[in-house]
């Protein structure tokens, strides 16, 4: 019995040792770098405490981009979860070529960011000089010229364009979420409610939803993630757009630490995006160890 | 079987690690800058056969993600044997003050570079008594291009001020063509243009004090600068964001845009496509100014081939690599003892101006100002292009100065 214990130790050591270095030990770093006075390729490790936040707050880059992040954090998440939610409940509806159609709306995920930035860049681009192309041009042809517009170029749309690309990306995934998650319901349930007579809205109402509140709430976690540490897709498709219009913190931690050399500025946003991310994860852990614990 | 193949993949691994290498590290990979690039390895490699040329070179106009990849090799302690860095500030504080390079004093005496040199381009260089690194080139950043055919058929001069450069405007507006091609997604092309405004409104001594403290950046001349620079933001292309400086070139190739502020790399980019209908003249209230950048290479510390970069470095300097490389890319020598006749109409205008005009070094093109207050420069005209607060924005610049340890 010992033994063994010993073998597994020494089996995950390798792991927890680099996990230890590449992980945790550079979470400290950075925050111990956000903490001092560093603004030079030379590092300068004079304490200053909080200034570096304190600035922070007050640069108008920073502020923009925090708001924008929390503008496209929350449509993000909406659009996606919804639409995952209907496609998800369409092809359980036993439709033809249901896997054929899966297929289709899960590949987005296999492409990368970058790959999907660029792409939405060009369908996006409302083309110089009052000349359509892209998805100005279809809407021109198909009679929708009202539809037409300066999507990312516009500074009152902005970031709001990169969530079209977003959406398109990670519903697919959100879907084949909720799929596993409707296809987990046991058919009793539902059997059970036909014969109290309920209708198929009351069914979806009273039982696959509330069923799946689980599942949202991992969809949730896992978006929310990505979307509030975003860099590639909005890198790739905008740059940080007119008037900063597209600019995300993770864009500004690139630009102030390695064209600017503010390295303590760029640690300390750094650890903001972290704090942020951990208030979205740490709740659900916690409340996933509980669940365990019960179990 | 399987022992031979061992043995010879072995075998052939040692001799590839035993070949000379030598590793130069750029952001040259477009059109006429990577076409320049490569005369140079052709002319390194005939004098030094054997050696293999090692191009790290990451894409990105005005070098913006290849900084941010060198920072992270150079502080990692695995610098590439040189790399391109602008010559001024941006070499000098970056990297020469924080004792990243090695002098190179030495190769200018051997080769007597600095009697061929102009003082303009040895100064910004030099540092402590020393030389830092060998400039390859001179680029001009303050030229407005034009489309020859759009201007000829609306009967339109080239304007040399601000009164004239609206009044073509307005004409060009008037008949659907884009008057100013602006291309503003990597951040930096709308403060390059800006920088050209300023040098129009304040002049020569003017824009230079703006970055040593002699001029202050309330002076009721940048009011003014910002003020002409919103005004010229109204006669851009609508969808700007979406465009890369090269971009905004190819507008005034497709002959969509009429006038396009840029620096003299735009050549490049027009030979490349075979675009020969262009015009030059200087931005709008430019006359008698040269707004200089070079880019350069050094010899770092601790460069793993150093013999063989100093032999690369000796190609960058002679008359021969100048000569090749320039007329690719675009740009004129550093070197004044080149045969003028060898270039193409531009270069040839470029390179009387370099000894006639008077020289001020380029912001956006880290010769004027360190790399933080350039960020921070271009981030405040990135913001005023989409809110062109007037007041809001000197006070910003205000600021920036205060910080970066100038008086106001």
């Amino acid at each position: 019995m010992k033994k063994d214990r010993l073998i597994s130790i020494l089996f995950i050591l390798p792991s927890i040792i680099l996990i230890a270095i590449f992980v945790y030990f550079f979470i400290g770093w950075t925050s111990w770098v956000s903490l001092v006075n560093w603004k030079d390729i030379f590092p300068d490790f004079t304490f200053v405490g909080l200034r570096n936040y304190a600035r922070l707050f007050q640069n108008y880059r920073f502020t923009i981009s925090l708001k924008n992040t929390i503008v496209f954090t929350a449509l993000f998440l909406v659009a996606s979860i919804t639409l995952g939610l209907l496609l998800a409940i369409l092809l359980d509806r036993k439709v033809r070529f249901e896997g054929f159609f899966r297929t289709i709306y899960l590949f987005p995920m296999a492409v990368s960011f970058v790959v999907t930035g660029v792409v939405w860049r060009w369908i996006l681009n409302p083309g110089p000089g009052g000349e359509s192309v892209g998805i100005n041009l279809l809407f021109e042809k198909i009679g929708l010229s009202f539809l037409k517009s300066g999507w990312y170029t516009d500074p009152k749309i902005g970031i709001k364009a990169v969530v079209i690309a977003a959406v398109w990306q990670m519903s697919g995934y959100v879907m084949a979420m909720y799929l596993a998650g409707i296809r987990g319901i046991p058919s009793e349930l539902y059997e059970a409610a036909q014969l109290d007579g309920a209708s198929t809205m009351q069914v979806y109402r009273h039982i696959v939803l509330p069923l799946l509140r689980p599942i949202t709430l991992g969809a949730i976690i896992i978006l929310g993630h990505i979307s509030l540490k975003i860099f590639d897709l909005v890198f790739a498709m905008t740059g940080s757009g007119i008037g900063f219009s597209c600019d995300v913190p993770a864009l500004f931690m690139y630009d102030t630490t390695f064209r600017g050399n503010y390295f303590s500025q760029g640690a300390a946003v750094a650890m903001i995006l972290l704090l942020s991310v951990a208030a979205l994860i740490v709740p659900y852990l916690i409340y996933s160890m509980r669940a365990e614990v019960r179990r | 079987m399987w022992r031979k193949l061992v043995l010879l993949i072995t075998m052939a691994l040692t001799v590839i690690s035993l070949a000379a290498k030598v590793e130069i590290f750029s952001w040259w990979t477009a059109g006429g800058e990577a076409e320049g690039l490569q005369e140079l390895f052709n002319i390194f490699s005939k004098l030094n056969p054997g050696v293999e040329i090692i191009n790290a070179t990451v894409a990105g106009g005005a070098g913006a993600q290849a900084k941010a990849v060198l920072k992270t090799r150079m502080l990692g302690g695995d610098p590439p044997d040189t790399f391109q860095v602008h010559a001024g500030h941006e070499l000098i504080d970056t990297w020469v003050k924080m004792g990243f390079m090695e002098s190179i004093t030495f190769l200018y005496k051997e080769e007597g570079w600095d009697k061929v040199m102009p003082n303009g381009i040895l100064d910004i260089v030099s540092y402590n008594g020393e030389l830092w690194s060998v400039p390859v080139n001179i680029h001009r950043a303050n030229v407005l291009w034009y489309n020859k055919a759009i201007l000829d058929k609306y009967g339109l001069k080239a304007p040399t001020n601000f009164e004239e450069f609206f009044k073509v405007a307005d004409t060009l507006k008037s008949h659907g063509i884009i008057p100013l091609a602006l291309g503003s997604k990597d951040g930096w092309e709308a403060a390059h243009a800006f920088e050209t405004v300023l040098i129009g409104k304040l002049g020569a001594d003017g824009y230079r004090g703006l970055w040593t403290g002699k001029t202050k950046w309330s002076d009721p001349r940048v009011t003014e600068a910002l003020e002409t620079f919103a005004k010229m933001l109204t006669y851009v292309n609508p969808d700007h964001a979406a465009h890369t400086w090269d971009e905004a070139c190819a507008l005034l190739v497709e002959g969509k845009a009429a006038m396009n502020i840029m620096g003299d790399w735009a050549v490049g980019y027009f030979y490349a496509k075979n675009f020969k209908d262009f015009g030059w003249t200087l931005a709008p209230g430019n006359a008698g100014i040269f707004d200089a950048l070079s880019d350069s290479f050094g010899l770092p510390k601790g460069a793993k081939n150093r013999d063989t970069v100093i032999a690369f470095l000796k190609v960058l300097g002679s008359k021969e690599g100048q000569t090749a490389f320039n007329i690719k890319k675009g740009s004129i020598p550093a070197r004044t003892d080149v045969d003028k006749s060898l270039f193409p109409e531009y270069q040839r205008s470029a390179m009387d101006d370099w000894l006639k005009h008077e020289i001020v070094p380029s912001v956006m093109h880290g010769a004027a100002a360190s790399e933080g207050w350039v960020t921070e420069f271009k981030d405040v005209i990135s913001l005023f292009i989409a809110r062109p607060d007037v007041k809001v924005t000197q006070k910003a610049l205000v600021n920036i100065a205060i910080g970066q340890g100038v008086a106001q």
